[in-house]
């Protein structure tokens, strides 16, 4: 589908990317991780067609540079930095849905799932919104629409649990897409991807298939058990969607699949608390299958 | 075209909500009410009187603010959205870079144009309703410079915000440009060049191809045809040229530069690196 070939970029003097080649197939969901200055974000605009470069890119044949529309037509791009766009949210969603052929009604279906009332800000500046009501919006946009390559750069980033839950069951409805999801860490994006691309200083030093059996939009029950109440514990689970059923002792709640890594993460910071740990794949059937039980 | 006029509906939109724009309707609206209180319309000078006397004054103050304003806001356009970051997201949507740029340029001139072009026919209209005499044809050729003059320097702005990375830099160049052709008018430096003697075909050529000395000849030819109120250089020219094929001159030389300025920074954003 995309075929990178012998891709450098150079500013000034500085080379950013340094003879990358690439191929990305339909069904392909890339982890595309490496530090700052890697040259992620340089490769993608090279990808969006936003950069001139040495070398060749074409996605199913056609160069981004040349063949903008038709080739931009064909892909949803979630930015790291939301763009500091003054223009009230409805008009973002009319312009967005009017250049590419898209209905607004289906982006603000998005921004429904994702728990975004778009009728509640729909005259407010987009800047002017909130990190994770810009990062729903910009979202909505990308996956609104008939793609079938999604570029998201740390597209979770701000988003709640919750959300983060629904995002991840809307990538799930997704999987003919080929996705390029660019992160520092490779721990935040390894649950949504079946290949990791790493880049270190402008070449690509990793390329490698993983197995990818978790199902994007599974869900675990969890069920925690704690030594003792703490305020600050009961704060952080909340923000989590978790429900307190024995004078703070007892926590239950749901967990998305992807996000079990990360909610274990959270959870070491309270390691000296927590005296049990029940997380249950939940199956769509209803039954449960236990996965993990720590007591 | 759906695009292009997204772009330039998004454009529109942008600047009805920014600070300049208020400024700027502000100016030329207040321009016009300040002719009106000062009595400029009851009082006969030089043959002027009324609406014409009124229009006059407009246009020549026009002329010294319209290109500065235009100039300013515009360079700000393109390099300031670069500079912002607004592109990397914007451009990756599928908008082409044509409908795009075209689709500011447009949106910028009905910004730019409207508001001098609402002051002036509001002076027309207030004529109406004293029932004074109305100067149609100057007012449709004021109408045509004030066109022209607009898309000239959205054209050269153009040019400028794509060639300067930062907004800054592109507001520092526009203000030179402005001041440099400011500088090269008859009252300044023409002035200066006639006295010492340079010959009248450098002079003519400095007057014919700065889009401000045109609009200003043009604009005071249809009331002065001595041009009694113009310096020196303004005599070589209508020697030279007539005062039909001045006029014609007046009209297309300035959208003529605009176009080529604004199609040079379009073939420059197209083929740079856009964030």
């Amino acid at each position: 589908m995309i075929n990178i070939k012998g891709v450098s970029k150079q500013f000034r003097r500085v080379r950013v990317l340094n003879n990358i080649d690439l191929d990305i197939n339909h069904g392909d969901r890339i982890a595309l991780v490496g530090s700052n200055g890697a040259g992620k974000t340089t490769l993608i605009r090279c990808l969006l067609g936003e950069y001139n470069f040495q070398g060749s890119i074409t996605v199913d044949g056609l160069a981004p540079g040349k063949n903008r529309t038709e080739v931009l037509k064909r892909i949803g791009f979630v930015p790291q930095l939301s763009p500091p766009l003054k223009m009230p949210v409805a008009q973002l969603i009319k312009f967005a849905s009017g250049v590419c052929d898209s209905s607004p009604e289906k982006m603000l279906a998005i921004c429904s799932q994702l728990g975004l009332d778009v009728s509640q800000v729909k005259t407010r500046p987009f800047n002017k919104l909130s990190g994770g009501q810009k990062q729903k919006l910009l979202i909505s946009i990308a996956l609104g629409r008939d793609t079938d390559l999604l570029v998201l750069d740390e597209p979770a980033a701000n988003l709640d649990p919750e959300a983060r839950h629904r995002f991840f069951q809307l990538l799930a409805d997704r999987q003919h897409a080929a996705m390029i999801i660019s992160s520092h860490r490779l721990d935040e994006v390894a649950a949504l991807v079946n290949r990791v691309v790493e880049m270190d200083q402008g070449v690509v030093v990793l390329n490698d298939h993983v197995a990818d059996q978790i199902d994007i939009g599974s869900v675990l029950d969890c069920r925690l058990t704690l030594n003792r109440a703490d305020s600050a514990f009961a704060e952080t689970i909340r923000e989590w969607g978790f429900a307190d059923s024995k004078n703070g002792l007892v926590w239950q709640g749901e967990v998305a699949g992807p996000d079990r890594l990360r909610f274990l993460g959270v959870l070491s910071r309270y390691a000296a608390l927590i005296k049990g740990i029940q997380l249950d794949e939940n199956n769509k059937a209803g039954e449960t299958d236990v996965s993990a039980r720590i007591a | 075209m759906k695009h292009l006029l997204l772009a330039a509906k998004t454009d529109i939109s942008e600047s009805l909500r920014s600070r300049w724009f208020m400024i700027y309707t502000l100016v030329f609206g207040g321009i016009i009410v300040a002719l009106f209180m000062s009595g400029l319309t009851e009082s006969r000078v030089m043959g002027f009187s009324g609406l014409s006397r009124l229009l006059v004054t407009y246009l020549q103050i026009t002329m010294a603010i319209l290109p500065v304003f235009v100039l300013i806001t515009t360079v700000r356009s393109v390099a300031g959205d670069r500079e912002a970051g607004v592109f990397e997201y914007m451009l990756s949507l599928p908008v082409s870079l044509f409908a795009w740029f075209w689709g500011k340029m447009l949106g910028r001139f009905v910004v730019v144009f409207l508001p001098v072009f609402l002051a002036m026919f509001a002076a027309v209209f207030w004529g109406l309703g004293r029932e004074v005499q109305i100067p149609w044809p100057q007012v449709f050729y004021y109408t045509g410079f004030l066109l022209s003059l607009a898309w000239c320097f959205l054209g050269i702005g153009m040019l400028v915000s794509t060639l300067a990375r930062t907004s800054d830099v592109a507001t520092g160049i526009a203000f030179i440009i402005w001041l440099l052709l400011l500088l090269f008018m008859d009252l300044i430096l023409l002035g200066l060049l006639i006295r010492q003697g340079l010959p009248s075909e450098t002079v003519i050529a400095f007057a014919l191809f700065n889009p401000m000395q045109v609009f200003r000849t043009a604009a005071m030819m249809l009331f002065d045809p001595q041009l009694v109120l113009l310096g020196q250089s303004a005599y070589v020219i209508l020697d030279n040229f007539g005062k039909t094929g001045y006029i014609i001159w007046a009209l297309l030389y300035p959208i003529g530069l605009g176009t080529v300025c604004a199609w040079a920074g379009y073939h420059i954003f197209k083929r740079g690196d856009l964030p």
